[in-house]
């Protein structure tokens, strides 16, 4: 790898991150586990003058649980998330991203700042409608995980602020699931459909559905929730909300899948993902 | 004779020695182009084009001079003084060959994204990296042509002042394949495209070039040192003696690094000029853009049956997209499946014409099988839409077609002679392993179940171990060498053993092949025999490596040399043991007199006298001899594939879920070098049939430029593979050796094609191009849907 040259620093505090990215103005990058920004820097796709190093800030890194939420240090990498199944959809999530090698250097905080399309976690988020703690040079701040995407690989978080905190709100009672539909392995998604389903009685008592890689941003397939919400949990229901998976959708095509694929692959992951996450 | 009937070997040859090579390699302690640096080193980067066809109006280096720790920038202009323009090596006779100018750094034009047009030397690696992008080059865009069936109907020409964008016309033909079809009673009809793919090395390419005090040294990342060699001394003004090419430890070629590299030629040039050794080392981005690429090829083809299914007429005519420019042997590549176009059929009318085209994209050389993993696919898929449309068995057809064993050594319509074959008894190994009937009544409960799993076929044969010069080299097929192989045996005062190899290996394991041939007819340690080749300096000249040659042709010269040795060794034992030469054998080790055990001479004697004189008289001391081994036939390798898939209809997702390959390879020096090349050329198959493809889009950019866009299977896409073979001997050669390198690549394909069109017959779909990506399958399955009922 030959990246256009930059500077580094790995600061020992939070203040002193915030400081010097304030000090280093626009082209200046935070790096967390990598796994997003080097390789744009390998291309030389990005070229920032300076790299925030953020390995050495304290307590950012694990999970708790404190009232019914999850809270998890945005140095948290995948391989902890995928290895701590209380988490529940987040964990099997995790454990979907790329390969080994990825997962022990990515982090949760980096990939949501990053807010790459076809990244996973952020589509997890959204369903789980987690918050997330960003600390600027004017304070800090809360966000819901919908304000927090706004475009392709653009977040609203500000050039001054590190995202320090996930808080992930506990979906217990839920069953869920994650279809990643890829060519390989290791690949980005070509769509994925993160479902999570509480049925109570036999009936659908809550059903969130996600969708990665549809839109330059992680969607909620709202028609389909709205269709399954009293319904029996069925097979039969959950195909016929499916059906509604790519309503309103107009996903770019790629290399790999046209719209109108990926439109398709919507709505059968959609119905894979409901009757896994209900056990059906 | 099958692998279980065979005697357990009694010395090396035969069995699963473990490769020597590796301990080396997996420590950390190989020595690749990289990991050599000399005093004074400077580095280079290339400026590249970033358009696909354009003129160069100007070129401004003066801000990347200016850079601290860079020393020259250098344009095609200033490399006016060489021999002339990168090599093609191949001239047909009586063909014509559109050959345009290929300049290591181009001049006035350029016509693929990446092609070079500026280099920068510096002190060290990112400082010459950041220079290149301050080199400011104006270009003038020229109307691009991509697409090969656009290139031939006409304008826009890659190279204006040919007046068209046809390479050449080639054509092989036997027999009368229009009389065939006449007598035919069906004929399917295809257009089988073999998209385009790269070789992909681990180890992307590098060079060091240190001229000085009149003779050059170039450490480079080839297949190929002695032809490299050959055109550094021809393009620089130098003799070949003044020119030592070093290939070190190579990781991978594929065919990728058989060629001779404007790169290559420019770090010499460089070093020269500037008096220092330069170093350049491809970035993986490079290697995508510029190593060259491979197949693309768009063909048409049809094939004749009787109703009792006897293929009589086989035409195949091909469109073969070689990219830009005409490199080593670019327009050669296609013909190579000409030859065995009828595969493993006996085909009496069969014919192949050939169209090469240029297009804005990269060159397109040989890739491993280079066209004959084309050939196999074109064959292969269209005989089993020829059972299906005659209702026969896919195995049963090719039981009524396959040249029977008591033909061999067969003449063919091709015109070759195929040297070796047992069809039928492959694949009776193959459905030994595979239990059909079995199969296929789960393959009926799972359809119920909505699993659409399948089975396909791929009874193939190739043409290798390059080659019998008359039948290969000027004025037969044209290519402008001898394609012999030599091999140099020097056994040391203390019977120490080298081989020096003509070949140069980069991964296949020779090293050990070698070492076990050389050891069994020598009766020494297999441990105490070294193994060199790679530098042109060090043994006899050579032919390399490439075409699954080093063992039949390499490995031949090795095991003639060894015999020349042992042949003094008995006479030197002879004269001391007062025996007769042909009365000693070599036992344990020892050069022994037959009948009598006791009376012996271990090697290290007989090198000790041999080399202190003490030898008959008129006879020349020491011990080590040469041979220019050459073959006077390729040889034949052939199998028989089969793939099992699980295709998703919902989706049109693939899963490989088994994988079996019974091949021949004559007698098996290292079951595990075979199995290991098998892996691998079958993993490649793979990849070609479903995952990478090299895409450009319709300006000529390559939008498949990193490992997350060119999908290169990995393990977990691959399933566990079952080996096994047989072995029918080759006549060629005193080993009854063939080649295995591209064995599986030039196999696979076609048996994973066939398995997902097999899955999916009873949703009306009868062929899809490669690569089978999801999105394919999911839509030859929706225009398949309910317009056609299974058969």
């Amino acid at each position: 790898m030959i990246p256009a040259a930059f500077d580094y620093v790995a600061p020992d505090s939070l203040d002193g991150a915030i400081k010097a990215l304030v000090d280093g103005g626009e082209d200046a990058k935070l790096l967390a586990g990598g796994h997003s920004l080097i390789p744009l820097m390998k291309l030389r796709l990005a070229a920032p003058s300076l790299l925030v190093d953020i390995r050495k800030l304290p307590g950012l890194r694990g999970v708790q649980r404190q009232n019914g939420n999850w809270r998890i240090g945005a140095l948290t990498t995948h391989s902890e998330l995928e290895f701590s199944p209380e988490l529940g959809v987040v964990a099997e999530v995790a454990a979907t991203i790329a390969d080994r090698q990825v997962r022990n250097r990515g982090t949760i905080g980096g990939s949501l700042a990053h807010g790459d399309s076809a990244s996973d976690l952020p589509t997890a988020m959204l369903i789980c409608e987690a918050e997330v703690t960003l600390q600027g040079s004017s304070g800090q701040r809360t966000l819901p995980a919908a304000d927090l995407f706004q475009d392709y690989l653009t977040t609203a978080v500000g050039a001054d602020e590190v995202l320090t905190e996930i808080r992930v709100p506990a979906l217990d009672g839920y069953g869920h699931a994650y279809q990643k539909f890829t060519r390989r392995a290791e690949d980005w998604a070509m769509v994925g459909v993160c479902a999570a389903v509480k049925v109570a009685d036999g009936v659908v008592a809550d059903a969130r559905v996600g969708l990665t890689n549809m839109a330059s941003v992680p969607l909620r397939a709202t028609a389909v929730e709205d269709a399954l919400r009293g319904q029996p949990a069925t097979a039969e229901s959950f195909a016929a909300a499916a059906e509604q998976a790519a309503d309103g959708t107009n996903p770019p095509a790629d290399l790999n899948a046209s719209s109108e694929y990926k439109q398709h692959l919507a709505r059968v992951l959609t119905r894979r993902a409901l009757s896994e996450a209900a056990g059906e | 004779m099958s692998v279980q009937d065979a005697p357990a070997p009694s010395g090396h040859v035969g069995r699963e020695v473990p490769r020597k090579e590796d301990p080396a390699l997996i420590t950390g302690k190989g020595r690749y182009v990289d990991d050599i640096a000399l005093p004074g080193m400077l580095w280079a980067s290339f400026v590249r084009s970033p358009e696909a066809h354009a003129k160069i109006v100007s070129i401004d280096a003066s801000a990347a001079a200016q850079r601290p720790g860079i020393r020259a920038v250098f344009t095609g202009e200033d490399m006016a003084d060489i021999g002339g323009p990168l090599p093609l090596a191949w001239a047909p006779p009586g063909v014509e060959i559109a050959n345009p100018p290929h300049w290591p750094l181009a001049r006035g034009e350029v016509n693929h994204v990446g092609d070079p047009v500026a280099v920068v030397i510096g002190d060290e690696r990112y400082a010459v990296v950041d220079a290149a992008e301050d080199v400011l080059v104006e270009y003038e865009s020229l109307p691009v042509v991509v697409d090969p069936e656009a290139a031939i109907a006409g304008a826009p020409f890659v190279h204006e002042e040919l007046g068209s964008n046809q390479v050449h016309k080639w054509t092989q033909a036997g027999g009368d394949v229009e009389a065939g079809f006449a007598e035919a009673d069906v004929i399917v009809e295809r257009r089988v495209v073999n998209h385009r793919v790269t070789g992909a090395p681990i180890e992307c390419r590098g060079v060091l070039a240190d001229y000085r005090a009149g003779s050059l040294t170039l450490y480079s990342a080839t297949q190929v040192p002695h032809f490299v060699r050959l055109f550094m001394a021809l393009l620089l003004g130098l003799s070949e003696d003044q020119v030592r090419v070093i290939a070190p430890d190579v990781g991978g070629g594929f065919g990728q690094k058989l060629q001779v590299y404007g790169e290559e030629l420019t770090a010499c040039w460089a070093s020269r000029k500037l008096g220092v050794p330069i170093k350049w080392i491809e970035t993986r981005t490079e290697n995508m853009a510029v190593g060259h690429q491979g197949r693309d090829q768009i063909a048409r083809v049809r094939m004749g049956a009787t109703k009792d299914g006897r293929i009589i007429a086989w035409h195949v005519e091909i469109l073969a997209d070689l990219g830009a420019y005409n490199m080593l042997l670019t327009p050669l590549i296609p013909s190579l499946g000409a030859f065995v176009m009828g595969g493993c059929y006996d085909i009496p009318n069969v014919r192949t014409d050939i169209i090469g085209v240029f297009t804005n994209k990269c060159p397109t050389d040989a890739i491993r099988g280079a066209g004959r993993p084309e050939a196999a696919h074109m064959v292969e898929v269209t005989l089993e839409q020829l059972a299906h449309e005659l209702g026969v068995d896919p195995v049963e057809i090719r039981r009524r077609n396959f040249i029977p064993k008591e033909r061999f050594p067969a003449d063919v319509a091709t015109g070759v002679t195929y040297d070796s074959g047992d069809y039928h008894a492959s694949l009776d190994k193959l459905l030994q392993h595979v239990d059909l009937p079995a199969f296929r009544a789960e393959q009926v409960r799972l359809r119920e179940q909505g699993i659409y799993r399948g089975i396909g076929f791929s009874t193939w044969t190739e043409i290798c171990g390059l080659a019998p010069t008359r039948l290969f080299g000027p004025t037969g097929l044209g290519v402008q060498a001898g394609f012999w192989e030599s091999a140099l045996v020097r056994v040391h005062n203390t019977g120490a053993v080298t081989v020096y190899s003509g070949t140069s290996p980069h991964g296949q394991g020779l090293d050990t092949a070698f070492a076990q041939i050389a050891a069994d007819k020598l009766g020494v340690d297999f441990d105490a025999i070294e193994v060199i080749h790679g530098d042109t300096s060090l043994g006899p000249e050579g032919r390399n490596t490439y075409g699954s040659r080093s063992l039949a042709s390499g490995g031949e010269a090795v095991a003639k040399a060894v015999d020349k040795v042992v042949d003094k060794a008995k006479a030197i034992v002879a004269a001391q043991l007062e025996a007769a030469a042909e009365d000693i054998e070599v036992v344990d080790g020892q050069f022994r007199v037959k009948g009598s055990p006791d009376k012996g001479m271990a090697l290290a004697d007989v090198a000790g006298a041999a080399y202190v004189g003490d030898v008959p008289d008129g006879m020349e001391p020491g011990l080590e001899e040469t041979t220019f081994y050459h073959p006077d036939n390729y040889v034949f390798p052939f199998g028989a594939h089969a793939c099992v898939v699980d295709v998703d209809p919902d989706t049109g997702r693939i899963k490989v879920v088994r994988y079996v390959a019974v091949d021949d390879c004559g007698n098996p020096v290292n079951p595990l070098l075979i199995d290991g090349q098998i892996h691998g050329g079958v993993v490649h198959a793979i990849g070609q049939a479903l995952y990478e493809r090299i895409q450009y889009d319709a300006e000529g950019q390559l939008v498949t430029g990193t490992f997350v866009d060119y999908a290169l299977p990995t393990a977990a896409e691959i399933p566990s593979f079952e080996t096994d073979r047989t072995v029918t001997p080759s006549p060629v050669n005193s080993m009854g050796v063939k080649g295995v390198g591209e064995a599986g690549t030039i196999a696979g394909s076609a048996a994973v094609t066939n398995a997902v069109i097999d899955a999916l017959r009873p949703l009306g779909v009868d062929y899809i191009n490669m690569p089978l990506t999801p999105m394919r399958v999911w839509e030859a399955i929706r225009k398949a849907d309910g317009t056609e009922v299974a058969r």
